[in-house]
């Protein structure tokens, strides 16, 4: 009797073995990002954001508080969750980061093109990626409520969804291939749908986002960039009117999603 | 000018927990750059805390560490309103203190 009690408690454990090891890589991702959501070093651009904001630089000695980034001068808190939006100073829908070149441009007096071509992670590029941490965490836990009151935030929203479902390059591509139904992965990493609310903190919601891998904060714009990259398309321009208008429209999907950023990615 | 920690400590019971961020390239000597040149070995090797300037933590590092770091380890009877201070020095020579207190 005794014997068979052993023989069942090692059939249980067996049993229970074999449970952990279905597992998926999903879940042991998941895990790993709770593991270094404590300390997750976004927070060091956060900081770095905040500083760069007030402090008076560019050709013009000036801090970047008078920046209108929808919500009026200023104001940065909630901000995040309403853009791309259209401004009518500039008589175009920005992102935030497009919107935060302009600011750089007439406030500072950078030169706007020259950040623009300049590469991700270097020079005044830097400055923009703290920046995007930090306004974006400022609006942390809101939910994305991208205005489309406008009949230019309604036509990027339909240019957007045109640029998700096009298809070309060498591969026949679109972003829809990857992005456009459930279950598809890029090594082990789940993608988001992006055709629809993908959820709380997935997809437009948790970016920017430090990545571990590469020890680097990214922005949406240069989240884009390397999907665009892995797309084998050409470099699509920072802060052009496709990648607003992508930005469009999955923050116009994204609707009612509780933003995260800056998160935490592998 | 490095720049600066992210240090928080919270006090629970008998003992504090304390989590700091550090903004480091933590660079291994062994990576090269796009011209194939090697990138100069570029570290923390010394971490040091003290709680209202009693040494309570010293730590050697080395290239294996991750970039941005994140350490976080207890101490035993620290209370509210204590202060904390880090203190971190590269293989450069580099340093950089910051100081937070206890909640």
């Amino acid at each position: 009797m005794r014997h068979h009690r052993t023989l069942l408690l090692a059939g249980l454990l067996l049993a229970a073995g074999a449970a952990q090891a279905q597992k998926s890589a999903a879940d042991g991702i998941a895990e790993y990002r709770a593991l270094l959501a404590d300390g997750n070093p976004a927070e060091l651009f956060e900081a770095k954001g905040e500083d760069l904001w007030k402090q008076k630089r560019g050709p013009k000695s000036a801090s970047l508080e008078r920046c209108d980034l929808g919500k009026g001068p200023g104001v940065v808190k909630g901000v995040f969750v309403e853009l791309p939006r259209w401004f009518a100073d500039t008589q175009k829908v920005q992102d935030l980061e497009s919107r935060l070149l302009t600011c750089m441009s007439s406030l500072q007096g950078f030169d706007p093109k020259a950040i623009a071509d300049t590469a991700f992670g270097k020079g005044e590029q830097v400055t923009l990626e703290a920046l995007a941490a930090w306004i974006s965490g400022e609006s942390r836990g809101q939910r994305m409520n991208l205005p489309q009151a406008h009949a230019e935030e309604q036509r990027m929203y339909q240019l957007g969804k045109r640029a998700f479902y096009f298809r070309g390059g060498p591969m026949d591509f679109s972003c829809a291939s990857c992005h456009g139904e459930e279950g598809k992965r890029i090594r082990m990493q789940d993608l988001p749908i992006l055709s629809k609310n993908p959820g709380d903190g997935v997809g437009f919601a948790a970016w920017p986002a430090y990545r571990v891998s590469s020890g680097e904060m990214w922005s949406m714009q240069r989240r884009l960039n390397d999907c665009f990259r892995q797309q084998r398309f050409p470099f699509p321009g920072y802060a052009s009117d496709v990648t607003v208008a992508l930005g469009v429209y999955m923050g116009v999907n994204a609707k009612g999603a509780v933003s995260v950023a800056p998160a935490l990615k592998r | 000018m490095a720049d600066p920690m992210r240090i928080r400590a919270q006090a629970a019971g008998d003992k504090a927990t304390v989590r700091i961020l550090m903004a480091h390239e933590m660079e291994t000597g062994l990576r090269k750059d796009t011209a194939g040149k090697t990138i100069p070995a570029w570290y923390i090797n010394e971490v040091a805390a003290s709680l209202n300037g009693k040494p309570v933590f010293s730590a050697e590092w080395g290239p294996s560490v991750s970039k941005n770091p994140f350490l976080q380890f207890n101490i035993k009877g620290a209370k509210a309103g204590d202060k904390i201070s880090v203190t971190w020095t590269d293989n450069k020579g580099d340093k950089r203190t910051d100081e937070a207190a206890v909640s």
